[in-house]
């Protein structure tokens, strides 16, 4: 019994798994028996090795995708394949594949005759710098990347285990968009994937990096990840392509034009960043993930630091002009001040009179927002409000510290920005910082201006720390402005001026009030965060119960 | 354990005792090898009167300069200072400081009135000028004699008699001092120029007659270039002296620069320290100058000196002064001009003699007398100076550019270095004034050990925020021909025919530089996957590809159990020592047997390692093998066609723009003139073709590589 009991297992496996051959068998003019009695005389060996084989060969298609010829059009087009990009993304042997032997189950339209093990993505998960992540890689030369819904349940799978585990999700996205054949399984197939990605917001951390086409109902599931980048030149972003623009509204536009990584970087602010290859965005990616906690549970990774932690830094004691007009680069702020001058900045093509992104303080990531002197003098506007602010949640969803720098000569005027709503899109970034319990340090090198000094991580908006350097002015406006109201229609302007300057244009009347807690010599800024960052390691702060508040979207 | 660290404090602070007796002592004794800076040539005498207050009228590193020996003297210090110098070091310096003014030097260190005012207001005693602004300037000298303010240089006389190059010529003559042939006179126009030239004979030199420093200068070997080296000369000449007087003279082909330091009383009394050998030269400005020159035997050492001492006297000069001569290779010299101020590069002369040349300059203003006879003048050891710039050595020698300097660390721990700088860490390098960040001075022994402080000494030196010349310094001195002394001022363009490029690797040099950026990224591998986190294994070994300058090495670097790691090049195996730390600004590594001082400028996620080797920077791109094997999958991107774009080759001001759209151009026809830093630089068409568009205009500022002009 115990002998014959697994001959039996895989006899059965072999007829349930070789169909094909029953038949073949059968037309020959064999019945059952005589078939069943071939087999054993046969010895099961060969069955076993037949269907080794078979799983071999199996995974070696799946391997190869779409097949040679369609890996060199990838690779001509200047792009890697799904399974190259997962080797690079990865750290090497580290990546697992789920559904090696998924397929489609379309019959319509011949379909049923083009089948590829795994269907058009690759998923698992690996290892990046030792960290693991839960990853898919969608594959353009297998039915150009199309979302059928088993490709659709592969990622959805992974997306599970990645919130079950802990684990960041990236999908590397090249794809044609839904699979037609498929019709509403494929609708269905996104909506699935869209529900997890909102579901998985705030758990674990979502990147998206677009590599290829991602088009129609496609782009939302990179929108609502809390990264996308892009690959300059191979890859694009819209919900319609520029023929039924042109169909449509009678624009003359081209798929660059219209949906490009510059596009998506400087105007549109739908993508975080852009790169010039696969190479690069993948080693890119690989950097960032550095920075990024695995999930809301977990605190975000600590690297050595070679970077002394208590390094005066004397360059940041001239960097701020002693004309309070003239313009510096908080860039030099930021760089000076990190570990390493290792910045890895979000957006940077976009809103550049806000800056943001991820560095470190003594090996501890830290999230940094701060305003641009350099470009529109630092101002806040639309969407260098809707950039902060959405960074500012992010840190905030994954217990990222905020280093925010603060240079705001307040809100930029104007009809453009009233009709667009810079009231509803300023209170984005004011409600960011309210809601945030992460430790908050704030550091405002020179003018701190009416709402905006508010909104830009003020003590009142629960700052930890909040310092000043000597060349801060925190005042209602700055003294010309300031001066037009209070004196209005009298003579002797210039007088009043400077008396509201000697009043208003130093650090002292915040300091008094306690709403600056110190002012500091700007070469110690390096050594008091990073004695702050230890200290607020531990810090606990929790807002009112809620289902969720309600952000002016 | 106390003993030795107790032992370890008493040893320092006995050198260092040691160290200031030394300093005091007139002769040097101390064993080969570890020779420092001192003036014990006629040191400061703490008994004798000097002035309480002095204003130094000038900025950078020579004001510094001068404070310092002010301060050593127990003489206050006055700094004056335009807006933008606010917080500059030499304000820091000194006891007191006035603002005199907006950026500009015109509006500031050129305006007499708002320096008069300072020295009234401060009670200053004396001014000393420093060198370049006033300090040439007769008028000032004068002003101040009605002031009763002593000026720490030459009398007006002697700044009017030296100051034109015309006059100064005749002067020379009578003194017995030998000229270069040339016109006696003001070039009147364009045609003259030539006419004159023609005289002459080609080569000839066209110069402003109140010029000096390389500005206002050109050669011409025909019509056409004297024709344009006029007009341009004139025009630098008009913005920078306010003199637009031009002469002409025989260029002597292939000549050194040797300069005779001179320094004179008000009582007829003058010495020579000895020459400065100043031909490394670009565009007429000094790159590298030492002292002694290799090139001088006692018999014409001598016979420069007492010439130069002849001039001195002859027009009573009371101060420090430079006569500089052209040398022909057959040793005959000829007078060039005498510079009536402290030079830039008096710190070698200091080295050689003991002199401090600031402190004598102040002593004779004060009215004493020289102390200092003739035969009290040493040559002893040999010094070599280095003037580092915020320049892109890789254009033209040199072109101005301009930034932040994010760290700065002056080589001076090692022995046998002077800084002589203006700047420190966060200071600006603006186009406003002079892109010079320093001077580097090594002293040592003999020329040998000399150069070899100075490599030394420019591989410890951090400078980040600003393009350096450090590469082309380093390089110069690596020059076999630098090396054995065989030198003129040809020497960059022949040496160098196709310009700067970088330090030449060997096959040997670039694979060290690739094992070691392969170091450090696998160091930081292993830091990157070791972070609290992590659940894998480290790994101990890496197939990696460097890429140098489009080569390619494929090295296998292991970790060793001691840390340190082993790279193999081609079967070769590779120690690498040190400690590599991303921390440290400046690494000392060995790779096998070779020696190298390295610095990490920045790194960043792709691989890329921007690494100083030997002096120059190098993009190393380091990637796993398998990394490499997919790069070469990717496209390369289209670039700019450069013959078809204008960009600027620095930050600076648009001073003309010769073209207009649609304007048809020939290629090498002048589109527009960009001036920084007072160098006019005319940038021409790439290509022939139509003008489509001209991104700039007359007076503005562009940064470096701006789009100016696009050509159909």
């Amino acid at each position: 019994m115990a002998e014959y009991l697994p001959i039996c297992d895989i006899r059965l496996l072999t007829m349930s798994l070789k169909a094909l051959t029953w038949t073949a068998l059968g037309g020959r003019g064999f019945r059952l028996p005589q078939v069943l009695a071939i087999y054993r005389a046969n010895s099961t060996a060969q069955q076993t090795l037949e269907v080794k084989s078979i799983i071999h060969q199996k995974r070696e298609t799946a391997y190869l995708g779409g097949g040679p010829k369609r890996i060199q059009g990838q690779h001509k087009k200047g792009k890697l394949t799904a399974r190259e990009r997962i080797s690079l993304l990865c750290d090497e042997g580290t990546f697992v594949e789920y559904d090696t032997f998924a397929e489609h189950t379309c019959t319509d339209f011949g379909m049923e005759k083009e089948k590829y093990p795994g269907d058009s993505v690759v998923t698992g998960h690996g290892l990046i710098n030792g960290r693991p992540a839960y990853i898919f890689s969608q594959d353009f030369t297998v039915f150009g990347g199309s979302l059928s819904s088993i490709h659709a349940k592969k990622i959805c799978k992974i997306m599970d285990q990645a919130m079950l585990v802990g684990a960041p999700v990236i999908g590397l996205n090249d794809s044609g968009g839904a699979r037609i054949q498929e019709g509403v399984e494929s609708l269905a197939g996104y909506a699935d994937i869209f529900q997890r990605n909102v579901e998985a917001s705030g758990v674990v951390p979502q990147i998206s990096l677009i590599m290829g086409p991602c088009a129609g109902g496609a782009v939302y599931s990179p929108a609502l990840t809390d990264f996308t980048f892009m690959v300059k030149d191979t890859s694009y972003l819209f919900i319609t392509g520029p023929d039924v623009v042109k169909s449509v509204t009678n624009e003359d536009v081209t798929f660059e034009e219209l949906g490009g990584s510059k596009t998506h970087t400087t105007v549109s602010g739908v993508a975080h960043r852009a790169f010039e290859n696969d190479v690069e965005a993948l080693l890119m990616l690989r950097s960032l993930m550095g920075f990024l906690p695995r999930s809301n549970k977990q605190p975000a990774p600590i690297r050595v630091c070679e970077d002394p932690w208590d390094r005066d830094v004397p360059g940041l004691d001239t960097v701020v002009p002693l004309e309070t007009t003239d313009a510096y680069d908080m860039m030099d702020v930021i760089l000076s001040t990190v570990d390493e001058r290792d910045f890895f900045e979000i957006m940077p093509a976009y809103a550049k009179n806000i800056i943001t992104g991820f560095a470190r303080m003594n090996g501890r990531t830290i999230g940094i927002v701060a305003n641009q002197p350099k470009v529109a003098a630092g101002c806040l506007d639309i969407d260098s409000s809707v950039k902060g602010g959405r960074f500012v949640r992010f840190c905030d969803s994954f217990d990222i510290p905020i280093i925010t720098f603060v240079d705001v000569p307040g809100f930029l005027p104007g009809t453009a920005q009233e009709y667009g709503g810079i009231i509803r899109h300023g209170a984005k970034l004011l409600y960011a910082y309210a809601e945030a319990t992460v430790p908050k340090i704030t550091v405002i090198t020179r003018k701190a201006y009416g709402g905006a000094y508010d909104v830009m991580s003020s003590k009142h908006l629960r700052g930890d720390k909040n310092y000043a350097w000597p060349t801060a002015e925190i005042a209602v406006m700055g003294a010309k402005g300031a001066v037009s109201i209070l004196y209005r229609g009298k003579e002797n302007v210039q007088q009043y001026e400077q008396e509201y300057i000697k009043k208003f244009g130093n650090p002292f009347p915040a300091a008094v009030r306690g709403f600056v807690d110190d002012i500091i010599e700007p070469r110690t800024t390096r050594r008091r965060i990073c004695e702050d960052l230890a200290l607020l390691s531990n810090k606990s702060l929790k807002n009112p119960y809620k289902k969720h508040g309600n952000i002016p979207l | 354990m106390s003993m030795i660290s107790k032992n370890k404090i008493l040893n320092v602070l006995f050198l260092y005792n040691y160290g200031q007796k030394v300093a005091f002592r007139r002769c040097f004794s101390v064993s080969a090898g570890s020779r420092q800076f001192d003036y014990s040539t006629d040191p400061i005498d703490p008994s004798e009167p000097t002035f309480d207050k002095i204003l130094i009228a000038n900025r950078g590193e020579i004001a510094c300069r001068v404070i310092k020996t002010a301060k050593r003297m127990g003489i206050k210090t006055v700094a004056v200072h335009s807006i933008v110098d606010s917080s500059a070091l030499h304000v820091k310096l000194a006891d007191e400081s006035i603002c005199i003014g907006p950026a500009p030097a015109r509006e500031s260190y050129l305006n007499m009135e708002k320096i008069l005012e300072a020295v009234r207001t401060t009670g200053s005693q004396a001014v000393h000028p420093g060198y370049g602004f006033l300090s040439e300037n007769a008028e000032f000298v004068k002003i101040l004699e009605n002031e009763n303010v002593a000026f720490i240089g030459p009398n007006a006389h002697a700044i009017t008699g030296m100051g034109d190059k015309i006059h100064s010529k005749v002067i020379a003559k009578k003194a017995g001092v030998n000229i270069i042939p040339g016109f006696d006179g003001v070039v009147e126009g364009e045609d003259h120029c030539i006419e004159i030239s023609r005289q002459i004979g080609y080569p000839v030199m066209i110069k402003a007659s109140a010029g000096g420093g390389g500005k206002g200068m050109r050669i011409a070997w025909n019509d056409k270039e004297a024709r344009e080296g006029f007009r341009l000369s004139k025009q630098e000449a008009a913005s920078s002296f306010g003199d637009d007087r031009m002469l002409v003279e025989k260029f002597v082909d292939n000549p050194r620069h040797i300069e005779i330091q001179v320094l004179g009383d008000k009582y007829g009394n003058a010495v020579y320290l000895n020459e400065r050998e100043c031909s490394i030269q670009r565009r007429n400005q000094k790159v590298i100058e030492e002292a002694p020159s290799t090139f001088l035997d006692p018999e014409t050492r001598k016979a420069m000196g007492e010439q130069a001492v002849s001039l001195a006297k002859n027009i009573g000069y009371g101060s420090a002064g430079t006569v500089e001569f052209l040398v022909d290779p057959q040793k005959n010299f000829y007078f060039l001009e005498m510079n009536t101020r402290l030079q830039v590069e008096h710190p070698i002369t200091e080295a050689i003699t003991g002199v401090d040349l600031v402190h004598q300059m102040i002593r004779v203003a004060k009215g004493h007398k020289l102390k200092l006879r003739q035969e009290d003048i040493p040559i002893r050891g040999w010094a070599i100076e280095s003037r580092v710039y915020a320049e892109d050595p890789f254009k033209n020698f040199g072109l101005p550019s301009i930034g932040r300097l994010h760290r700065y660390i002056e080589p001076i721990h090692l022995p046998g270095v002077r800084c002589d700088s203006g700047i420190e860490e966060g200071s600006e390098i603006s186009i406003y004034y002079d892109p010079m960040i320093c001077k580097l001075v090594t002293y040592a022994d003999t020329r040998e050990e000399a150069i070899k402080r100075s490599l030394n000494a420019l591989d410890h030196y951090v400078i980040r925020g600003v393009t350096h010349n450090i590469p082309l310094l380093r390089s110069i001195l690596t020059q076999p021909r630098f090396i054995s002394g065989d030198i003129n001022t040809k020497f960059l363009p022949t040496v160098y025919p196709d310009g700067f490029h970088g330090v030449d690797l060997s096959a040997g040099e670039r694979n060290n530089l690739a094992a070691i950026a392969a170091c450090m990224w696998a160091k930081d591998d292993v830091r990157s996957r070791g972070t609290t986190d992590s659940i894998s294994i480290i790994p101990t070994k890496w197939q990696l590809v460097a890429t140098i300058l489009d080569q390619e090495v494929h090295m296998e670097v292991r970790k060793q159990s001691c840390g340190n790691f082993e790279v193999i090049v081609d079967g070769a195996h590779m120690n690498i020592q040190g400690n590599i730390s991303f921390g440290e600004p400046v690494l000392e590594l060995k790779v096998g047997e070779s020696s190298y001082v390295v610095q990490l400028i920045s790194k960043n996620p792709t691989g890329t390692l921007r690494l100083r080797f030997e002096g120059t920077p190098f993009n190393v791109k380091v990637v796993t093998s398998k990394a490499h094997d997919l790069l070469k999958l990717m496209p390369e991107k289209p670039k700019l066609d450069t013959s078809k774009v204008v960009l600027s080759p620095m930050p600076g001001m648009v001073k003309s723009v010769n073209c207009t759209v649609g304007e048809t151009v020939v290629e090498g026809q002048e589109l527009l003139v960009i001036e920084a830093m007072k160098m006019q630089n005319k940038l021409v068409a790439g290509s022939a073709g139509k003008v489509k568009a001209v991104h700039c205009k007359p007076g503005q500022a562009v940064d470096d590589e701006a789009l100016l002009v696009e050509l159909e």
